[in-house]
């Protein structure tokens, strides 16, 4: 077997400058290393959006001959009433549960990976060595994938809206009923974001995968308990834009400060305390103690 | 010098083949092994189940206040029943949601975790190449811990049937063969519950690799129940067909409560699910599926999810198998 | 310079220390072998030179007195960790073209030449690679980053005696062409015997030795001589080792030139020797360090 030898170059010295490590880089890596998880959210929002389109339009539709029969005490309206009132609403029902019950289920299965993967694979000894260092490392990750996540919740929660309206009418709610309050404007956009930075933050603090996606499951379906149940009768304005941009805010507030929670406790690792005083050059027996 | 001898034992040959290990030492290694599995199971299923049960006193307590609030028109019981009809309503339909999803999230936490993570850690290189030999290792794991998870998820959802009741007679339109209702009873959560946990340990052993399976387990649980819910519930062999129209009258069906209005009915309700009508001339039949066919129906649910069951752990056996060759 | 510098460095861990006392200075240009048996600390001062553990008490400083993590630390020392982590589930190329997205330098070219020359195809799932496959990844990818540090915490263990002669080779023609300093730890010192420059030795969390080799094996003799006088020579010598059997003693010194005593014979030691007898000698007076330049011995 020959050795191969490394090519002959130029010395260390006349290297011209190197490049500063490129964010661009980052977007490459956070992509490839997160590959399956991107694709996963993209196929489930593609559906859900396919799926809101084609049952929305048919509901649209029952809604609008429901809204025109005449007269309404007839039997033929009350059958489209019926029909409108059960199958359709439970339809209706189910598709806007599975979309409030998506933030619960991104929390759990991307959140923790993000970090307690690196550590029970002991990847981190390699990503937290590399030029670019573990804090910029791991915000960079952050940033894009939070971008991702709110920005796909926002475009559901639009749909979301415009696919429930009929029911808003038949079924005596109100854009500031309870389970209809998260599903629209920016609090769900705001909800899906707390998700991820509260996953990836136990994540990074428990360090290993399967406790940190069951307490992360714990712990956000208690903060919804409370907000739904609770925070939102104390909120101190009461109409429909004004409680989407409070809650929306403190869920914003919530995620960064669980973002820089995990920034911190990555950074706690390193040794990036200023020397005491300069180390010893000549040591002697003894003089540690 | 002499050779010492060895007095032969009785019945010791060559061909005498070496005694199996016992099946008794199989539970106390399943138990070893995932103990910390099985300990936060019962921790997360018993505050769940108290949880369930201090919101149930406090919905048993709202309701028959409510029930016992007299005269039913005055301001003070509309608005009695109005709170109960939101707030508890909510707190009830929120739950029912979540009871409906919990089998996903049990079998993809449990089987999931159990198989998989033997294969993505390596693990199972120890556990495999030990006396007992790797089919019997997964035999045995499988069916304790489906027996451990079947018996937990029953009793919650016996907690939970307690919790549910005053809401069928609250609702209209909710029976206990209702889609929702019906997997949150009887046997059918805990068969669910055991039918999921196999599913995730099949695939667990198939994508060998922890987030796909637990993934690909809320998957494969949220299409089977959506396919029994819509369709194969209908076709339980417990259908009766009638051209008797005095069945479906809702109002002689539903004892409503003294004073009527919006008010709960004073017994849950028994109204038949309607499965399909048709008319022949002038008659008009129905197809349905009587309110006391309950638990024939449980049956043939749990019967079937066992099944299921069986044949899930006799693949994920076979998937073990494999992997020798 | 020192590559690695540190000033009674510790690591306690619950009620043990993992590492006590440490004070070293590594010159640059060089391997430096970090030999000991299993727990002596060598992973654990290896990874507080690189900031994935913090120390308890005492000070590390790399390259010069820059901190450790730092930028200009991590730009210029490449980690390779025991089992060599790579990610199970990306490609080879993905490997390499994640290293260049993550540092300043990356030799693309170098990585892929060696790589084909292994036979280690690029399109393969890490996972899927051999353990000596995936170290020699791992290597590759830290000697394309042309570091001025490369610190590797038991490179050899994985592979096989071909696999470990030619990452040796590369290791050697690197430092030769680039001017790399290694730091290499193993707790098998035959192998590194004939290629480190620097020794340290560690023993139950203490550092028993460290120096230059060529220094280290001038300055320790081994002296043979009646056992009835051991005891007044010994008194006198800076003795390591002291072994009577019958009539003879055999004494391991430290003279650094001091003469022999009349009627003893004195023989050079082996490497193996000289680290066997510190790990095993009882409790720790713990050695100091040479500086640069090398004290001389009157």
């Amino acid at each position: 077997m020959t050795v191969h030898a490394m090519p002959v170059r130029l010395r260390r010295g006349a290297d011209t400058e190197p490049r500063p490590v490129p964010w661009q880089g980052m977007i490459w890596v956070t992509w490839r290393q997160h590959r399956g998880l991107l694709i996963g959210i993209l196929a489930v929002f593609l559906a859900a959006v396919l799926a809101m389109l084609a049952v929305g339009m048919r509901i649209h539709q029952d809604y609008a001959a429901l809204a025109a029969c005449h007269p309404a005490a007839s039997p033929a309206c009350a059958g489209l009433g019926d029909y409108f009132n059960s199958t359709d609403w439970h339809e209706g029902n189910g598709i806007h549960a599975a979309v409030q019950v998506a933030p619960v289920l991104l929390a759990i299965f991307a959140g923790p990976p993000i970090l307690a993967r690196e550590f029970e694979d002991g990847t981190f000894r390699y990503a937290w060595t590399q030029g670019i260092g573990r804090v910029r490392w791991t915000v960079t990750r952050l940033v894009i994938l939070g971008a991702v996540v709110a920005v796909a919740a926002l475009a559901l929660s639009l749909e979301c809206t415009w696919f429930f309206d009929p029911f808003l009418r038949t079924q005596n709610m109100t854009a500031v009923s309870p389970a209809v309050f998260g599903a629209r404007g920016v609090v769900y956009a705001a909800w899906t974001l707390t998700a991820l930075c509260l996953g990836t933050f136990l994540g990074t603090l428990l360090r290993r995968l399967l406790p940190a996606m069951l307490v992360t499951l714990a712990a956000y379906l208690a903060l919804a308990a409370v907000t739904w149940f609770y925070l939102r009768g104390h909120y101190p304005v009461h109409t429909f834009w004004p409680m989407q941009l409070f809650e929306g805010g403190w869920l914003l507030i919530l995620s960064v400060l669980l973002a820089a929670g995990t920034i911190w406790l990555v950074r706690r690792q390193a040794a990036l305390r200023a020397l005491p005083e300069p180390p010893p050059s000549i040591t002697s027996v003894g003089a540690c103690r | 010098m002499t050779v010492l001898t060895l007095p032969a034992q009785p019945g010791q040959d060559a061909g005498h083949a070496v005694r199996p290990v016992p099946w008794r030492r199989m539970i106390w290694v399943t138990w070893a092994q995932h103990r910390a599995m099985l300990i936060g199971l019962t921790a997360v299923l018993g505050a769940v189940a108290i949880f369930l049960f201090a919101m149930g006193l406090y919905v048993h307590h709202n309701f028959s206040a409510l029930m016992a609030c007299r005269p039913q028109a005055s301001p003070a019981c509309q608005a009695l029943n109005s709170s109960f009809n939101s707030t508890d309503w909510t707190i009830a339909n929120t739950l029912d949601i979540l009871m409906n999803l919990a089998p996903a999230l049990i079998g993809a936490f449990t089987g999931a975790a159990v198989m998989a993570r033997e294969l993505e850690t390596g693990t199972f290189r120890y556990a495999w190449t030990q006396g007992i030999g790797r089919v019997r290792w997964t035999i045995a794991k499988l069916v304790l811990l489906g027996v451990a998870i079947a018996i937990l998820t029953w009793a919650l959802s016996q907690v939970f049937t307690w919790f549910f009741a005053p809401f069928l007679q609250q609702q209209d339109t909710l029976t206990v063969l209702s889609a929702t209702v019906f997997d949150t009873r009887g046997i059918a959560f805990a068969a669910w519950c055991l039918m999921s946990f196999t599913v995730g340990a099949f695939l667990g052993m198939l994508l060998r690799r922890v987030i796909a399976a637990m993934a690909a387990t809320l998957g494969v649980y949220l299409g089977l129940a959506v396919v029994t819910w819509v369709c194969l519930r209908q076709d339980y062999p417990v259908a009766l067909v009638t051209s008797n129209a005095s069945l479906f009258n809702y109002a002689i069906n539903r004892q409503s409560g003294a004073g009527g209005g919006s008010f709960p009915s004073t017994a849950p309700n028994n109204s038949p699910w309607v499965l399909s009508t048709w008319n022949v001339g002038r008659t008009v039949w129905w197809r349905y599926i009587p309110v006391s066919r309950f638990w024939p129906m449980q049956f043939i649910e749990g019967g079937w999810l066992l099944v299921l069951s069986v044949l899930l752990i006799a693949a994920t056996v076979w998937l073990v198998r494999r992997r020798a060759a | 310079m020192n590559v690695i510098e540190t000033g009674c460095l510790g690591k306690r861990y619950g009620k043990s220390w993992a590492l006590l006392d440490c004070t070293l200075a590594v010159p640059e240009g060089g391997l430096a072998a970090l030999v000991g048996p299993n727990g002596a600390g060598k992973s654990t001062l290896m990874n507080m030179a690189v900031g994935l553990t913090v120390p308890t008490e005492g000070t590390v400083t790399v390259l010069g007195g820059r901190h450790v993590g730092s930028p200009g630390a991590l730009d210029d020392i490449a980690f390779m960790a025991q089992d060599a982590p790579v990610y199970k589930n990306l490609s080879v190329a993905d490997m390499l073209h994640l290293t260049k997205n993550l540092n300043r330098r990356f030799d693309q070219s170098f990585a892929r030449a060696r790589l084909a020359e292994l036979d280690i195809p690029l399109n393969k799932k890490s996972g899927k690679l051999s353990g000596g496959q995936q170290a020699q990844v791992a290597l590759t990818i830290a000697l394309a980053r042309r570091p001025r540090l490369l610190i590797l915490d038991e490179p050899l263990s994985a592979l096989d005696p071909l696999a470990r002669q030619d990452f040796m080779a590369t290791v050697m023609t690197a430092m030769a062409d680039d001017g790399m300093s290694v730091l290499l730890s193993s707790h098998a010192l035959a192998e590194l015997e004939r290629v480190a420059d620097y020794l340290i030795v560690l023993g139950g969390g203490r550092l028993r030795i460290a120096g230059d080799i060529g220094d280290l094996l001038a300055e320790h003799l081994m002296l043979s001589g009646p056992a009835a006088e051991a005891d007044a020579h010994a008194a006198r010598l800076e003795v390591v080792q002291d072994r009577r059997a019958a009539a003879q003693a055999h004494l391991l010194v430290r003279s650094a030139g001091r003469p022999v005593p009349p009627g003893w014979e004195a023989h050079s030691v082996s490497l193996e020797e000289l680290v066997l007898a510190y790990l095993r000698a009882p409790g720790s007076k713990p050695a100091g360090a040479r500086t640069e330049p090398a004290e001389v011995a009157p």
